[in-house]
Order: C-alpha cells, then sequence, then structure tokens
C-alpha cells in the first residue's frame, strides 16, 4: 500500500488543478475560434465529443516525447534511441537520423534474450528457411507444423502441466480465453490491478465480474463467501463456476501475489484459480518456472496457468497450460485457435532454444548464470535505490521496481533529464495508474553488468536530487562504507 | 308515576348541577397565557394527545435479519460448482494434419508431398527468396522480439517505415501497425464505438468483428449478409426511428472478400448510402489486400472509389503479404486517436521486428511484380471454371474472390451433418489425391449463421497441373460418395 505523504498530494493535486484549469480556458478559446471556421464533417457526429479527449489533447500532448521513443537497435542493455523534434510545440513529432546510445532500464528484457544470442539466433534463421516467416493460415487448417507440437510439448514440461497450447499474441490469449471457459452465470472475481487484456476478456465472456482488493486474501475470501451465499444478481440462483483471476508479478507494482493464501481459499471454497503470469515466468523462481516455483505452490493446484513468451523469452506470443482436457476442449472451441493465424515458425523456434537454454538443455550453464544474475541485479538494484532515499515498490526477487514521482511536473523532468545523461527510462501516468501515484519503472535484466547498475544508480541519483523525488531520508554513508569494508574482509 | 318523573327530575338536575359545579370548579379553570380555559378542553386535550401517540407508531415491518457465519458456512459447503470445461466428445478430439514443411503451394504431411489449399498465401510470397533474405538480415539485426508496448521502447523504426511504406502505398495519410491479425479489428471497434453509437454491421462478419461489437457496448443491427436492400432499409428505419441519430456516430461495418462465404462486397453501393445517410464505413481488407484491383490496392481500386471515401480501412497481414499482424489505415485524426485509445496497441508487445521488415519487403515484391495479380486471377477463373461440374457441391462465393466456397447443393438438415459430410469429402481428398483443403470452422461463440463448407485458398504460385488435379480429385470423391445415395 502506497501513502502518500500530506505536503505531496497537496502540491500533486494543485499541479493537476492548474493544469486541468488552463486547457479549459484553451478550449474554450479553441471554441470561439471553431465557430468562424467551418469543418468539413457535415452531419457527421466527431469522433470525440466535448471531454472525451480532454486529458489527450491539454495534458498528454504536453509531455508526448517521453513516450513512444522510437530505437533503432535491438532492445538489449544498451540501444540506440532515435531523436525527434517537434516543431509545433509537441503536438506532432519528426524522426531525424542522430541517435543516443542509452542504457535500457525500461524494455522487458529479463533474462537478455533480446539481442541475437549466440545459441538462439542461429536455429531461428534455419527454422526461417525451412518453415517460412508465416504459416498464413489457422492452427486448425494448416498452420500446424512440427514446430508447434513440439513447442507446446516443450512449454507443458517447463511449466509443469499435462498439456499446452500456444497463441500468436498474449493480450489475445487472455481476451479469448475467457469467454470460452465462463458465460452467463458465471462469475469471475479478478484483482483490483489486473491487467486490461484480463478486464477486456472478463468483459467479453458476458460472466459477471467483482473486485477484491489488490493483493488482500482476506478481503478475497469475503467477497467470495457474499457471492456464494446471494448467488446471481436478481434470480439469486446459485452461480455456476466461479474464477478468481490473479497475476504473479504485477508489472505496476512490482510486487508478487500472495499465491499460497489465495490458493488455499480458493480450494475451500471450490473456485477454479486462473494464474497470469506473463512478467514472472523465466524470470523468478530457481529454475525459471515462476512464481509457484519460488512460494512453493504445487501447480496441480492451479487450473489455469496462462504466460507470454514477449518478456523473459524475447520471442512474441501467449500460452495456456491446463489439464489435457482442457486443453483438448480449447483446441476445439477457442476462437484464437480457429481462426487467428498460428504463430510464426521462428518465433516459435526462439521461444524453444531460450527454454533449452535456460534448463542447461543446450550444454552450457548460460541459463543458470542468467537466473542467478538477474536475481542478483534486482535485489542489489532495489537495496540500493532505496538507501538512496527513493521511494521504491515491489517485493525482493522481482525484477520490476516502480519508483514513485507523484506530481505530474516531475514526469517529464525525470524522463528527459535521464536521456541527457543517456539513461532511458519508462516514466507512467493516469490512466494506467491511479491519477496521484505517477511514477518511473524500472526493469532490471540479466544482459545489466555491475558497471551498467553502477552507472545507472549515479543518474538517478542525481537526477533524483534535481527533481525532488527522494522522498525518504537517505542513509547515512558512514553505514555504506562500513559495510564495503566488511565486504572486502 | 308523578313521584317517579319527578324522582327522575331531580336525579337529572342533581346529576347537571353536579356537573357544572365539577366544570366550573377551580382546578378546571385555569388562565394560561391569559386565556381562560374552561373544562372541556381538558377532555379535547387528552382526546389530542391520543391521536398524536398513534399516529407516531411505526408501521409494523419484519425486522431485517442479514445470513449469520454459520448459515453461510453452510451455503458455501453445499454450493457445487460444474466443472470447468463439459465433457470431452468424440469430436472434440480431432487433430489437425502436421505439416512437416513450409506451407507453400505444395507442403509435406506425413511424409508425403500434397498440394496446400489451405493458406491464404494469394500471392506465393512464401518461400520467396528476397522475403527471406530480408528476414534474416532483420534477425540478425534485432532478434525476435521486440520486448516492449510501443509506449515504452518498443517502436523500432522498422514499425514507423512499414507504417509509411502501407499509407504510401495506398495513398492515405497514415497508418498503424498491430501485432496481431485477430485482435486489429477487436481494438479498433471499441475505441471508435462507444455506448450509445450505432453500428450497422453484415451478419457474416468474423469473430474478430463479433468480439469488438460485444466489447464495444454500443446497439447493433444486422443486415442480410451482403443484401445491398436490406443494407438500405436497415438504414431508413434507423433514421427514421431515431431522431437523436443525428448526434449520434454511426457506423457501417463490413468486410471486403468475407472470411466465411467469399463474397465480395459491392464497396460503391455501400459508399452511395453512407454518404445519403450519414454513417462511417469500416472496411475489413484480410482477404483482399494484394489481391482486388489492377495494383492489388484492394477493394477501392476494384470497385473504382477513391480511398479517401473510406473512413477506416483495416487488414490482417497474415493473408497475402505473408506475414503476421494487422494494420489500420486512414485520415491522420483516426489514426492519431488510435495510438492511445486501442487497447490491442497500447496494452500489448509490438510486432517482432523481422515480421514488420517482411511486410516491407513484400509490399515492395507486389509493386515490382503486379503480374502476381494477373496469374492469381487466372488461376481462381481456372478452378471456377473446373469445379462447376463436381456432384453435390456448389461454388457458392464470388468468381473473383481468392476465398473459394463449396457448399452443399442439398444440405442434410443438421449443421453438424453437414460438417460431417463435408470433412468426410475433405478427408478423403487428402488421403486418396493428396489434396489438401479445409472445412469451415464454427467455434462456440461464433454468432455468424451461414453455411459451412469447404474452403479452398487459391494462390498465384499454383501452377495449372495443380489446380486440374483439384478438380479431377473433388469430381471423384463426390461421385464415389454420393453415388450410392
Amino acid at each position: 500500500m502506497i501513502t502518500i505523504p500530506y505536503l505531496t498530494a497537496l502540491s500533486t493535486y494543485f499541479s493537476y488543478g492548474l493544469l486541468f484549469a488552463f486547457g479549459q480556458m484553451r478550449d474554450f478559446f479553441r471554441n470561439i475560434v471553431d465557430w468562424w471556421s467551418n469543418s468539413t464533417l457535415q452531419g457527421y457526429a466527431p469522433i470525440c465529443l466535448g471531454l472525451e479527449d480532454f486529458y489527450i489533447r491539454r495534458l498528454y500532448l504536453r509531455i508526448q516525447d517521453c513516450f513512444n521513443r522510437p530505437i533503432s537497435s535491438p532492445p538489449d542493455a544498451w540501444f540506440d534511441v532515435v531523436e525527434r523534434v517537434s516543431n509545433d510545440n509537441n503536438k506532432t513529432l519528426k524522426r531525424t537520423t542522430k541517435v543516443h546510445r542509452c542504457l535500457n532500464l525500461g524494455s522487458y528484457n529479463y533474462l537478455g534474450f533480446a539481442a541475437s544470442d549466440e545459441y538462439c539466433t542461429p536455429r531461428v534463421i534455419e527454422s526461417l528457411k525451412k518453415f517460412s516467416p508465416s504459416t498464413c493460415s489457422t492452427r486448425v487448417d494448416g498452420g500446424t507444423t512440427t514446430l508447434h507440437a513440439e513447442l507446446e510439448e516443450c512449454v507443458a514440461n517447463f511449466v509443469g502441466k499435462p498439456a499446452a497450447i500456444v497463441f500468436g499474441m498474449g493480450y489475445a490469449t487472455n481476451s479469448a480465453i475467457l469467454p470460452v471457459l465462463l458465460g452467463k452465470g458465471g462469475l469471475i472475481i479478478s484483482d483490483s490491478l489486473n491487467h486490461n487484456s484480463i478486464v477486456n476478456g472478463a468483459r467479453g465472456s458476458g460472466a459477471t465480474v467483482r473486485v477484491f482488493q489488490h493483493n488482500t486474501p482476506y478481503h478475497l475470501e469475503k467477497v467470495l463467501r457474499e457471492q456464494i451465499a446471494e448467488g446471481q444478481p436478481r434470480t439469486h440462483r446459485p452461480w455456476k463456476k466461479i474464477m478468481v483471476v490473479v497475476e504473479g508479478i504485477y508489472s505496476m507494482e512490482g510486487e508478487l501475489c500472495k499465491l499460497p493464501e489465495i490458493v488455499f481459499i480458493c480450494k475451500k471454497y471450490k473456485a477454479y484459480v486462473y494464474l497470469d503470469e506473463a512478467h514472472s515466468i523465466g524470470a523468478i523462481g530457481k529454475t525459471g518456472r515462476g512464481v509457484c516455483e519460488l512460494l512453493g505452490v504445487d501447480t496441480a493446484d492451479v487450473d489455469i496457468m496462462m504466460g507470454t513468451f514477449t518478456k523473459s523469452f524475447g520471442s512474441c506470443g501467449g500460452y495456456i497450460a491446463g489439464s489435457k482436457e482442457l486443453i483438448q476442449y480449447l483446441k476445439y472451441t477457442c476462437p484464437a485457435h480457429l481462426y487467428a493465424t498460428s504463430i510464426s515458425p521462428p518465433a516459435a523456434q526462439q521461444i524453444i532454444s531460450a527454454v533449452k537454454v535456460i534448463l542447461g538443455e543446450d550444454g552450457s550453464s548460460r541459463g543458470a548464470q542468467k537466473l542467478a544474475r538477474i536475481r542478483e541485479n534486482g535485489n542489489f538494484f532495489r537495496s540500493e535505490l532505496q538507501k538512496m532515499g527513493f521511494e521504491v515498490l515491489g517485493d525482493n526477487d522481482s525484477p520490476v521496481m516502480p519508483v514513485m514521482l507523484y506530481n505530474p511536473a516531475k514526469i517529464p523532468a525525470f524522463s528527459r533529464e535521464c536521456l541527457k545523461r543517456n539513461v532511458a527510462v519508462v516514466t507512467v501516468a493516469f490512466p494506467a495508474t491511479p491519477l496521484l501515484l505517477a511514477r518511473a519503472r524500472i526493469c532490471i535484466s540479466a544482459a545489466h553488468s555491475r558497471e551498467d547498475l553502477i552507472k545507472a544508480l549515479e543518474v538517478i541519483s542525481n537526477v533524483g536530487d534535481m527533481v525532488g523525488i527522494k522522498y525518504f531520508p537517505a542513509e547515512p554513508k558512514k553505514q555504506q562504507l562500513e559495510g564495503d569494508r566488511v565486504k572486502l574482509e | 308515576m308523578d313521584t317517579l318523573l319527578a324522582a327522575f327530575e331531580n336525579m337529572v338536575k342533581s346529576a347537571s348541577d353536579w356537573m357544572r359545579l365539577t366544570l366550573d370548579a377551580p382546578s378546571t379553570r385555569a388562565v394560561v397565557f391569559g386565556v381562560p380555559i374552561g373544562g372541556h378542553l381538558f377532555l379535547e386535550g387528552l382526546l389530542f394527545v391520543v391521536i398524536l401517540f398513534l399516529l407516531s407508531q411505526k408501521s409494523y415491518k419484519p425486522p431485517k435479519r442479514p445470513l449469520t457465519k454459520k448459515e453461510i458456512d453452510e451455503l458455501c459447503d453445499e454450493w457445487v460448482p460444474e466443472s470447468l470445461i463439459p465433457s470431452i466428445a468424440d469430436e472434440m478430439n480431432y487433430e489437425p494434419p502436421v505439416l512437416e514443411s513450409a506451407a507453400g503451394p505444395h507442403t509435406m504431411i506425413n511424409g508425403k508431398d500434397v498440394v496446400n489449399f489451405t493458406s491464404a498465401n494469394y500471392l506465393g510470397l512464401l518461400g520467396n527468396e528476397k522475403l527471406l533474405d530480408s528476414c534474416t538480415k532483420s534477425l540478425e539485426k534485432y532478434g525476435v522480439g521486440s520486448c516492449g508496448p510501443r509506449g515504452f521502447y518498443g517502436t523500432i523504426d522498422v514499425h514507423l517505415d512499414c507504417e509509411a511504406k502501407i499509407a504510401k502505398f495506398l495513398g492515405t495519410s497514415d497508418s498503424i501497425l498491430y501485432s496481431y491479425g485477430l485482435s486489429t479489428m477487436f481494438s479498433i471497434i471499441p475505441a471508435f464505438c462507444k455506448k450509445g453509437d450505432i453500428v450497422v454491421v453484415d451478419e457474416g462478419v468474423h469473430w474478430g468483428i463479433q468480439n469488438g461489437l460485444h466489447l464495444s457496448r454500443s446497439t447493433i443491427v444486422y443486415f442480410k449478409h451482403n443484401d445491398m436492400e436490406s443494407l438500405q432499409s436497415t438504414l431508413e428505419k434507423i433514421t427514421q426511428d431515431n431522431k437523436r441519430a443525428k448526434k449520434l456516430r454511426r457506423y457501417i461495418i463490413v468486410e471486403a472478400v468475407y472470411q466465411n462465404s467469399g463474397q465480395i462486397a459491392p464497396l460503391d453501393e455501400i459508399i452511395k448510402l453512407k454518404e445519403k445517410y450519414r454513417y462511417r464505413v469500416i472496411l475489413d481488407e484480410s482477404n483482399s489486400f494484394g489481391v482486388l484491383g489492377s495494383s492489388g490496392r484492394g477493394l477501392t481500386e476494384h470497385c473504382n472509389v477513391p480511398i479517401e471515401k473510406v473512413d477506416i480501412i483495416t487488414a490482417a497481414m497474415g493473408h497475402a503479404l505473408a506475414t503476421e499482424g494487422g494494420f489500420c489505415t486512414g485520415s491522420a485524426r483516426v489514426i492519431d486517436h488510435q495510438r492511445l485509445s486501442s487497447s490491442g496497441y497500447v496494452f500489448s508487445a509490438s510486432l517482432p521486428p523481422y515480421l514488420a521488415s517482411a511486410a516491407i519487403t513484400a509490399i515492395d515484391i507486389l509493386e515490382e511484380n503486379p503480374d502476381l495479380i494477373t496469374t492469381l486471377k487466372k488461376n481462381i477463373a481456372f478452378i471456377h471454371k473446373g469445379l462447376l461440374d463436381v456432384q453435390n457441391l456448389q461454388i457458392l462465393s464470388d468468381p473473383q474472390s481468392p476465398v473459394v466456397f463449396l457448399g452443399l447443393k442439398k444440405s442434410t438438415g443438421s449443421l453438424k451433418g453437414d460438417l460431417q459430410v463435408l470433412e468426410d469429402i475433405a478427408d478423403r481428398v487428402l488421403k486418396e489425391h493428396s489434396i489438401f483443403v479445409s472445412t469451415s470452422k464454427r467455434s462456440t461463440l461464433d454468432k455468424c449463421k451461414l453455411p459451412v463448407g469447404i474452403r479452398l485458398s487459391v494462390s498465384a504460385a499454383h501452377t495449372e497441373s495443380d489446380l486440374m488435379k483439384a478438380c479431377e480429385s473433388f469430381k471423384n470423391v463426390t461421385a464415389e460418395k454420393f453415388s450410392a445415395q
């Protein structure tokens, strides 16, 4: 739980109020000017009426250059950010040919598979020559190659479930699976901070959706008891099925889910558990098998395990792992399997090779090294940031660490100053986070070396002082020196 | 008698005297606030108090009794959920054939070489040397994945180049790339159609569009598949019924070549109707981009409609362009709006860079070799002629569509029965004659009511002997199967 200091909350509200007032004033004058000139769309209602895109026009456009930054190299530990210029006060941005070489603290490259890899890339190019970049048809029609069958077996083994099914996009996996499993008369209880794909899937299914407080098993139990006792809304018939949807690591908070307690409660009340491991598969756990391994939960207790390959495996696509009957049923009914083009064969080969590296089946110990490095890097970075006085969210062992900014003016300041010093960070504001809780999100990768991290810490500390986001008192330097001396001995 | 009367009179007189005495007694003669009060007011005051007391009584309500903890425990114990999935029926165990080589016009299944009509590789670009070259270069430079959504360092310069190329090729001001063909439509529709808007849509659209409409919560009106009169009467009815319609956003959604039936939408008539009734048109050109029109620019070129008249054009690139993903193109306002409000764009990782460079190369090849399109048209005409006299199967698709859809002339009466007959034919054609075709599959979530059939995707890379072989095999198998009846 984040508790804002009162003064910060006041100043943040004041800033937003000022921005809102200015925006309204400019809208007012714009309306007068528009009343003079005619619009070309007579008789058509405008795409956005009134205040629908107020936030975009008046607030977001001012800091547009902090988002959508194009890069011209692979998203590895160091990459090239393309410079953009604007001639009309940030309304449109044009690419230039200049690039900055920056340290990458924003891409989801947890195990360092983002750039071309010595084991994976030759195999990927081979499979490209054999199977072409796409199969141009759906899985049921003629898009299943031997690679797809191998991939599904590989994923099922890795995750620890009897069978798996793979799709070409992680977002579409959630949106297409939830409607198949639950319909009208079912209940979905999802965490309040779940990802947009889960929200869309839940809405598309037609089931009733209830929300429980983020990561609070006690509240989940309360909601479950209430809902089972009451039954369906208005008719009070008993629910057909109840499914609880949680994520392994919440990407905006960096927190791990309290999985053992949640699974215990779900078993007690006979609800099904759906675990979305988009950020945690491959990145945490001793052998990279995700949050179940880290927290000691038996995979047989989680009914449906979902994940994506974009983050730790450096590829694209999503999977669902479960019992053989479940996967057979999904292959028969899931729209993403029946209507969408199958996953691109080179991407499938990348996943298979990445899994082999992680498990050490390629003959080297690179996989174990990567896993150890990301854990070390993550914990080191987090503890150093906390020592400097930043407000860092998230649990230990999680490679995602958000640093709180709060004030709307600090968002572009932090982002631009870091870019000037050749560190690329990601800043997130409303609507992805609540209005007052803007933050900068840092993603650590196994490809970062210790020097990279120390440089990043220096830059962030300098910029943090300049911008004023060290909300906690820093630990005095004397203790740090003593700590170092102890380490040397 | 007199004495009785006298005694009665005395009694009454004494009673009234006594009453007068009590009523005139000093206690009843109070002076309150300067107003002398007589004794009768005492009685009236009492009555008044009684009335007030009765009015102030609450009406009888049964007391609320919330469930006790023990009762909730009992209910929770009693409740039995349905199983997660229904029991597996036989037909659910269907396993599609596994390909052992690329899904080109010829592919290997179970060690045998078969002619492949299932992949939507209309221009035959799968296996093209230039395409593979550019993909290899891209893989060596960028790796496979893009590791981030477009807003957070997932925008690679290849994406921006691809968007510019598509916009230039089609002649629009801007375009936007999506990372998956299916998610293109179901992200675009909720970004534009909000609650309360009116959407008129063909009843034969594919699942992506149906899901997008369901998520958008707008008012949806279906019109008969590819029937312009039905469209006109629907538009007329809506405009008449709904005087407020002028302030709402109104959309017509059609596909250029329908995935479920192979029909081609008459775009010029739709544009006339759209301009008359002031609707915006969203056109899905997945199966027509790179196929229709003399240079492959799609349905707008085919029907001679200027591209600015269609508001939003989307397409999945997993068909003629032989890569994956999707794009949307239109005016700058439309595209800019999607960059912040389209959920499949903002909240999902971007397209892998090698697929974007494959798209750029594919469009380059298309621009340099327009004869691919003439070859494709020739092949389609050939196979139409060849399949004209097949027993019990008729061609339901348009003669110019690259998706050739064969339906049963005499239906068995139920969807399942039809599907079984068609699957049997497809199976035999594969096993006995090595021709790989597919039957249309319907998910339980699909609301489309069009008839099922066998679908063949014709490619420019098919040779005449391939097509002849396909026609022969269909004639043989259907003659065998239906001659017994």
